[in-house]
C-alpha cells in the first residue's frame, strides 16, 4: 500500500532517555556519592547506616512487588498494607504454636495470597470499585489481628542471618548485601525474577496486555479473568512474605498495627519505581536510607522531635507522588474491571 | 454443496438486556468470496461477527465449517478454526511492538523466554508473502493507522486463518487507501481466504462486494449481488423506507465573518505537532466542511476552538473579539454552540435527567438559578419539555437518564441545548457518528437550518459524504495542517480523497 | 412512542413507600449478613454470640445513658461520613477525614482553653468554627495536590492521616501538654463546653442539621450540581465551563470542615480536652458510614446510629461477654464489603438493578 511512512519530527532518543531516566540517576549517584563521602568519615556507622536502609527497604520492596503484579494486570491494589499485616499475625501465630519458622513463613504467605484470592474476587468477579475493595481488605486485617491478638505470646525465635563467606567480608557492601537473614536474601532474588517474568516471559507479556488493553488480549484467546486472579494472589502472597520479614525476621514479634502504613509507602515505591520491579528495588533503598537516616541523626545528638522524623517517609511519599521528581505512565487499563459485553 | 462454503451460520439469535440484537439470523460464506454485510449502526452486523468469533455466546443457533458444525466457545476456538477477526476499534496494545501485538496469545518460546528473534522472521516471511509491508520492532502507537490496520490483518494471517471479518475497516482511510485494501482483499480471496466485509458505505459494496446480505433491527432483510443493485436499492434495503441520500439544501449566502482561526498550533504531550499554523475563517450563514481521516489533528483543533484546550500559538476571534483559551463559559456567553465529537465523555453526563442536561451549559444563569446559587426546578423542566418537543426526542419524560436512550436521542438533546441559545457560531464535530439513518437526516436538516438563520457553521467529519452534502466550502485536513480550501461545487471524491492523503491532484 | 419509550414507562415507580424499600433492602441485607457472618466468627473463637450481642444492645439501647453515649459516639461519624460521601460526590476518596478530624478535635481544645473571657455561646461557637476551619484547611492540601498534580488523594490523604497523627501528638507531648505524665492538652474551659440535654448531647443535633445542610447545598443549588458533574464526569463538567481544579479543592475544603467540626464536636462535647489515641480509626469508619448510607446525607444518619451503637456498646459487650471490642472492627469490615458487593446481595435478595449511583472513582491516571 502508498502511505508516506514520514513520520514528524521525534525528539532524539538521547533527549528522551535523559527525560524519563535522568532524575532517577541523578539521585541515584547522589545518594552513592553521599554514602561513600560517609563511609570515609566513620565507617562503622555508615555500614550500618546501608545495613539498615536494607533492612527497612525490604517490606517496602515486597509490598511494591506485591502492587506491581497487580497494576501490571490492571487491578489497583491498597490493601497490600492489610495483607502485610495478616502475614505478619499468621506468621507470627505459626511461630508460637509450632516453633517451626519456615513453616510460620509458609503460613504467612498463604495467608497474604488469600488476601489476595478475596480481592481478586471483589476486583475481578464482583467488579466492585477496586480502591474500596482494597479498603476492604485493610480494615478486615485490622479487625481480624486486632480481635485474636492476645497480649503475652512470645515468639520461638526469630531468623538469622546467613553470611555468604568471603563476600561478607567485602567493605562497607559486604555486611550490608552478603550477610543477611532469608527473607531479604529472597527479596533481591524475587526482584530479579519478577523483572524476567514480567518482561521476558509468555506469561509476562501476556499480564501487560490484560493490564494495557484487555480486549486486546481477550480476542486473541488469552484469559483476562485468569490472567488477574493469578497476579493479584502472586502478589498477595508476596505481601505476606513482607510480614512473615516484619515479625519472624526483623521484629521478632507482633503489636497490633505494626505495619503502621509501610503498606502504603509501598505503593509510593511501586510508582516512583515507574512500576518495574527493579525501579522499584531502587525506590526502595532510597526510602529505606531517608527512614535509616532517622536513627543516625538521634545518634549524632541532633535534637528533632521524634515525631517530626516519624513522619518523614511519609512526606517522602506525597512529594514522590505529586510528581516532583518526574511523572510516571500508568497502564492504562489500570482500576478498570473487564466486561465481557 | 455446503462444502464450498466456509462458513456457515444457522438461526442465530442473540439477546442483551432490553434489546434483541440478533433475530434468527442465518448467513452462509462461500469460500473464495467478498461477501458484505450491510446495515445501518445498531443493525447487528458487528454483534454477529462478534459471535462467530467468540466473544459472545449465541442463546440459539449452530455454526458449520467447511460443512463441519463446530462450536466455538471463545476466540481461542475461532481462531483454531482459522477465523480472523479486524474490528473497527483496533485490538492492538498501544505500547507493544508490531512483533509483540503479533504474537500475544499464541507466543514462541524457546525455553522459558519469547523467542523474539523467531517471531520476527515469521513476520517479514507473511508480510512479505501477502504484500503487506510492516516494519515488526515499531511500537504501535507511533505507526500511522493505515498500517496499523496492516498489522491487525497479519494478525490473522499469522494464526492461519482462512476466514477474516473485517469490521468497517475502511471507516480509518482515505479513499485511495480504501482502495488499496480492496486489491489486498481481492489478493487474499485469491490465495483462498474468504472474507466478510461488515460496511454501511453503499458504494464500496458495489465495487468489492461478491454478495450482499442486508440486515435491519437484528433481522437479515434481504440478499443480493452489486449486479442486481444499485446504491438507492441498497439503501432502501438498509432503512426500510426510501431514503434521501442527499440533504436538500439552497445556495449559501454567506455574511460577515464570525469565527476567525489564525495560525493556530498545537503541540501534544509528546512535543509533536498536532496542529501546525492552521488559518481559516467561517461567515454567518454558511457551514465550512473539515474533512480529513480521524487522526490528523481534527480533535485537537475543534477542542482548540472551542475552548477544551489549549495551544502554542495562534488566536481565535469570535464575532470580532479575540477569545480566550480554555475557558469554554465565555464561549458559551458569548454565542458559541458546540456538538462534541464523543457524546459520551463531553455532551453529557449520562447519569443526570434528560433536563439536568439540557441546562449543563446555562445552569447558573436566570432563569435555571437565581439568589444563594439556588437552582428553580420549575423553569428547568418548563425548558427540558419545551426542547423535547421541538427536537424530537424521543423519551417518557424529562426526568429519565441520559443513559437510557438511543445514540440518535442522545445526540438531539445536546442539538437541542445548543441550537437553542441564540447562538452565532456553530461547531459541529463528527455530528452523525454512531447514529441511525433517521436520525442522521433529522441531524443534517437541523444544521442546514442553522445555517439558513445566519449561524456560522463548521463541520468536522471523517464521512465524505456527510461533508459533500452540507458543506458551502471544504476544507481539508492532513498531519495537523489545511491543505487545501475549496468551494463545494468545485469538489469531487478523487481529488478530496488525494488532499487527504497528502497528496495534491493539481499536480498530476 | 417508541418501544423504548414503552419500556421506560414500565418500569417507573408506583409509589414513595416502594422507592424506601428498594432503597434500603440492599444496606439492610448488608447489616444483616454481616452481622450473621460475626456471630459465626464469635461462635468459631469460643464466645456465645448471643450473649455478645445483647451486650451490644444492652450498651447501646439499654437505658437513656447507653442511648446517650450512642449518640455522643454517633455525632463524630456523621460529621466523617459526611466528609466521605461529600467528596465522593465529586469523585473524590477523601481517607483523610481522620487526619482532618484530629486536628479539628486539636484546634478547638486549643480555643477551647487558651481563649479566655468570652461568653459560652460565642467560646463555643468559636472553638467549633476554628477546628472546622483548622480540618478545612489540612484538606486543601490534598486537594491542591490532585488538582494541579494528580497525585491520587487516596495515597495522600493516608499519608497526611499519619503526619496528622504525629504533629497533634507532638503538641499534645510537647508545648501544649498538660501539666502531669499524661501527654494531653488542658481542660477547655466551661464556656467551650458543647452541653448535653440531658443525656442528649448537644452535638447530636448539629450533625443533624449538618446533613440537612449539606443535603441542600448538593441537590438544590448550582454548586451543588458544579461538584456532582465533576464527580460524574469532569471531562463534561470542562465542557459545562465549571472550573474543575477549583471545585476539587473546594470540595475538599468543605469536606474537611466537616471532618473538623466531628473532631471539634468531640473535643467540646466528650473528651473536653485533646488527647491522643480517643478516636483512631474514624478514617476508615467514615467510608463504612458513607457507603452504607449510600452516600445520601439522610441515609448517614441512621448508619452511623448503627457503627455508634456498636462502639458504644462494645465495651459493655467485653465487660460482659468477655469479647474483644475488635470484633466490630470485623463486622464493619464485612458490612462494608456486602454494601460495596453489590451483585452479591441483590442476587440474595432477588432486587432488581434499579440503576442508582455506582461509586467508580477514577484509577491513578489522570483521565
Amino acid at each position: 500500500m502508498q502511505n508516506s511512512n514520514n513520520l514528524p519530527t521525534q525528539v532524539s532518543p538521547l533527549k528522551q532517555f535523559l527525560k524519563r531516566w535522568g532524575s532517577t540517576i541523578g539521585i541515584a549517584l547522589g545518594v552513592i556519592g553521599i554514602t561513600i563521602w560517609q563511609y570515609n568519615l566513620n565507617s562503622q556507622i555508615t555500614e550500618a547506616v546501608v545495613a539498615s536502609s536494607i533492612r527497612q527497604a525490604t517490606p517496602l520492596v515486597l509490598g511494591a512487588l506485591c502492587g506491581l503484579l497487580g497494576e501490571r494486570s490492571g487491578v489497583i491494589n491498597i490493601g497490600i498494607e492489610g495483607q502485610m499485616l495478616l502475614g505478619a499475625f499468621v506468621g507470627f501465630l505459626a511461630n508460637v504454636w509450632t516453633g517451626n519458622l519456615l513453616f510460620a513463613v509458609f503460613a504467612a504467605v498463604a495467608a497474604g495470597a488469600l488476601m489476595g484470592l478475596l480481592l481478586a474476587y471483589m476486583s475481578v468477579t464482583l467488579k466492585m470499585d477496586q480502591i474500596i475493595g482494597g479498603t476492604v481488605i485493610n480494615i478486615l486485617a485490622l479487625g481480624l489481628t486486632g480481635y485474636f491478638y492476645q497480649v503475652g505470646l512470645t515468639t520461638q525465635g526469630k531468623l538469622q542471618p546467613i553470611a555468604l563467606g568471603a563476600l561478607a567480608d567485602i567493605p562497607l557492601i559486604g555486611p550490608a548485601f552478603f550477610n543477611n537473614p532469608p527473607i531479604t536474601y529472597a527479596t533481591f532474588i524475587l526482584v530479579f525474577v519478577v523483572h524476567y517474568v514480567l518482561f521476558y516471559t509468555k506469561w509476562g507479556l501476556r499480564t501487560r496486555a490484560v493490564g494495557e488493553h484487555p480486549r486486546a488480549a481477550d480476542t486473541l484467546g488469552v484469559n483476562v479473568f485468569k490472567v488477574r486472579y493469578v497476579n493479584v494472589i502472586l502478589g498477595g502472597a508476596i505481601a505476606g512474605l513482607a510480614g512473615a520479614f516484619l515479625t519472624l525476621e526483623a521484629v521478632g514479634s507482633f503489636e497490633r498495627a505494626m505495619t503502621n502504613g509501610r503498606g502504603f509507602v509501598a505503593l509510593a515505591v511501586m510508582i516512583f519505581g515507574k512500576y518495574t520491579p527493579l525501579g522499584a528495588w531502587g525506590a526502595a533503598l532510597l526510602f529505606g536510607f531517608a527512614n535509616a537516616m532517622q536513627t543516625q541523626l538521634q545518634f549524632a545528638d541532633i535534637q528533632v522531635p521524634h515525631q517530626f522524623i516519624g513522619m518523614l517517609p511519609y512526606i517522602l511519599t506525597i512529594v514522590v507522588l505529586s510528581g516532583f521528581v518526574g511523572r510516571t505512565r500508568v497502564p492504562a487499563a489500570d482500576g478498570v474491571p473487564y466486561d465481557k459485553e | 454443496m455446503t462444502e464450498n462454503l466456509a462458513l456457515e451460520i444457522r438461526h442465530v439469535t442473540k439477546r442483551f438486556p432490553g434489546v434483541l440484537a440478533n433475530d434468527d439470523v442465518s448467513f452462509n460464506l462461500r469460500k473464495g468470496e467478498i461477501h458484505a454485510l450491510l446495515g445501518e449502526n445498531g443493525a447487528g452486523k458487528s454483534t454477529l461477527m462478534n459471535v462467530v468469533y467468540g466473544l459472545y455466546a449465541p442463546d440459539e443457533g449452530e455454526f458449520l465449517i467447511n460443512g463441519k458444525p463446530v462450536e466455538i466457545k471463545g476466540p481461542h476456538d475461532a481462531i483454531n478454526y482459522g477465523i480472523g477477526m479486524v474490528h473497527q476499534h483496533f485490538m492492538l496494545v498501544p505500547v507493544f511492538s508490531v512483533i509483540e501485538n503479533m504474537i500475544l496469545g499464541s507466543e514462541v518460546t524457546k525455553g522459558t523466554s519469547l523467542d523474539i528473534k523467531r517471531a520476527r522472521r515469521e513476520i517479514l516471511e507473511i508480510s512479505e508473502a501477502y504484500g503487506l509491508e510492516v516494519d515488526p520492532d515499531a511500537i504501535v502507537e507511533d505507526i500511522p493507522v493505515g498500517v496499523q490496520q496492516r498489522v491487525e490483518i497479519l494478525k490473522a494471517l499469522y494464526r492461519k486463518a482462512k476466514i477474516l471479518v473485517l469490521d468497517e475497516p475502511t471507516a480509518v482511510l482515505t479513499p485511495q487507501e480504501a482502495d488499496d485494501l480492496f486489491r489486498v482483499m481481492r489478493n487474499l480471496t485469491e490465495k483462498g481466504v474468504s472474507i466478510i466485509f461488515i460496511t454501511h458505505k453503499l458504494k464500496e459494496i458495489l465495487n468489492v462486494a461478491d454478495r450482499v446480505t442486508v440486515m435491519r433491527r437484528g433481522k437479515v432483510v434481504g440478499h443480493t449481488t452489486p449486479a442486481e443493485t444499485d446504491q438507492q436499492g441498497l439503501a432502501t434495503m438498509m432503512v426500510g423506507r426510501s431514503v434521501l441520500l442527499e440533504v436538500e439544501k439552497a445556495p449559501a449566502e454567506p455574511a460577515e465573518i464570525v469565527l476567525q482561526i489564525s495560525d493556530l498550533t498545537i503541540k501534544d504531550e509528546r512535543g509533536v505537532s498536532a496542529v501546525k499554523d492552521i488559518s481559516f475563517e467561517v461567515r454567518a450563514g454558511e457551514i465550512l466542511g473539515i474533512a480529513g481521516v480521524q487522526g490528523n489533528g481534527q480533535t485537537q483543533l475543534a477542542e482548540a476552538i472551542t475552548g477544551l484546550r489549549g495551544v502554542d500559538t495562534g488566536t481565535v476571534t469570535l464575532l470580532g473579539e479575540v477569545a480566550p483559551f480554555e475557558k469554554p463559559r465565555y464561549l458559551v456567553e458569548h454565542g458559541m454552540g458546540h456538538v462534541p465529537e464523543d457524546r459520551h465523555k463531553h455532551g453529557l453526563v449520562l447519569p443526570y435527567s434528560l433536563a439536568d442536561n439540557m441546562v449543563l451549559c446555562t445552569y447558573y444563569q436566570k432563569p435555571f438559578a437565581g439568589k444563594m446559587l439556588m437552582r428553580n426546578e420549575q423553569a428547568i423542566q418548563e425548558n427540558a419539555d419545551g426542547l423535547m418537543e421541538r427536537f424530537d426526542v424521543r423519551a417518557p419524560s424529562a426526568a429519565v437518564a441520559a443513559s437510557t436512550l438511543s445514540g440518535g436521542n442522545q445526540q438531539k438533546v445536546i442539538v437541542g441545548r445548543e441550537f437553542s441559545r441564540g447562538i452565532e457560531v456553530l461547531v459541529a464535530n463528527q455530528p452523525t457518528r454512531g447514529l441511525d439513518v433517521g436520525s442522521i437526516e433529522y441531524i443534517h436538516k437541523e444544521i442546514v437550518k442553522m445555517r439558513d438563520e445566519g449561524v456560522g457553521v463548521v463541520v468536522i467529519s471523517a464521512e465524505l459524504d456527510e461533508i459533500l452534502s452540507l458543506a458551502d466550502r471544504i476544507a481539508v485536513m492532513f498531519r495537523g495542517e489545511i491543505v487545501t480550501i475549496i468551494d463545494a461545487k468545485d469538489a469531487t471524491r478523487e481529488k478530496l480523497g488525494l488532499w487527504m492523503a497528502g497528496s495534491n491532484p493539481d499536480e498530476k | 412512542m417508541d418501544d423504548q419509550a414503552k419500556k421506560e414507562m414500565d418500569q417507573s415507580p408506583s409509589s414513595w413507600l416502594g422507592d424506601i424499600r428498594r432503597v434500603i433492602a440492599v444496606p439492610l441485607t448488608a447489616v444483616l449478613l454481616a452481622l450473621l457472618i460475626g456471630a459465626i466468627l464469635l461462635a468459631v473463637s469460643g464466645a456465645n454470640p448471643i450473649k455478645a450481642y445483647s451486650a451490644l444492645i444492652d450498651g447501646s439501647f439499654g437505658d437513656m445513658k447507653a442511648f446517650g453515649r450512642t449518640l455522643a459516639k454517633a455525632t463524630p461519624l456523621i460529621f466523617s461520613g459526611l466528609a466521605v460521601a461529600f467528596a465522593f460526590k465529586a469523585g473524590l476518596f477523601n481517607i483523610g477525614a481522620q487526619g482532618q478530624l484530629l486536628f479539628g478535635a486539636l484546634v478547638a481544645a486549643v480555643v477551647g482553653f487558651m481563649v479566655h473571657g468570652l461568653p459560652a455561646f460565642l467560646h463555643a461557637t468559636l472553638a467549633l468554627l476554628a477546628g472546622g476551619a483548622a480540618g478545612a484547611l489540612y484538606a486543601a492540601i490534598p486537594g491542591a495536590l490532585k488538582a494541579y498534580t494528580g497525585a491520587h488523594e487516596v495515597i495522600t490523604t493516608i499519608m497526611l492521616n499519619y503526619v496528622a497523627i504525629n504533629i497533634t501528638d507532638y503538641f499534645a507531648d510537647g508545648p501544649l501538654k498538660d501539666t502531669g505524665i499524661v501527654a494531653r492538652t488542658p481542660e477547655i474551659l466551661d464556656t467551650a463546653r458543647i452541653p448535653s440535654i440531658g443525656e442528649i448531647p448537644v452535638g447530636f443535633f448539629l450533625a443533624v442539621l449538618a446533613a440537612v445542610a449539606i443535603w441542600w447545598l448538593l441537590w438544590h443549588t448550582t454548586l451543588g450540581f458544579e461538584i456532582r458533574t465533576v464527580g460524574l464526569s469532569p471531562h463534561a463538567a470542562k465542557y459545562a465551563g465549571m472550573k474543575v481544579a477549583y471545585t476539587v479543592i473546594l470540595t475538599m475544603v468543605i469536606s474537611g470542615f466537616l471532618a473538623g467540626v466531628g473532631g471539634a464536636i468531640e473535643t467540646q462535647g466528650i473528651v473536653y480536652r485533646y488527647q491522643p489515641g480517643f478516636n483512631t480509626g474514624l478514617g476508615f469508619d467514615g467510608i463504612t458510614i458513607a457507603l452504607l448510607g449510600k452516600t445520601h446525607p439522610f441515609g448517614i444518619i441512621p448508619a452511623a446510629l448503627l457503627i455508634g451503637a456498636m462502639k458504644a456498646g462494645a465495651s459493655t459487650m467485653q465487660f460482659d461477654a468477655g469479647v474483644a471490642k475488635e470484633i466490630t472492627d470485623v463486622i464493619q469490615a464485612l458490612m462494608l464489603f456486602f454494601v460495596t458487593a453489590d451483585m452479591i446481595v441483590r442476587k440474595l435478595i432477588r432486587a432488581r438493578d434499579d440503576g442508582g449511583e455506582k461509586i467508580t472513582l477514577s484509577g491513578w491516571g489522570q483521565q
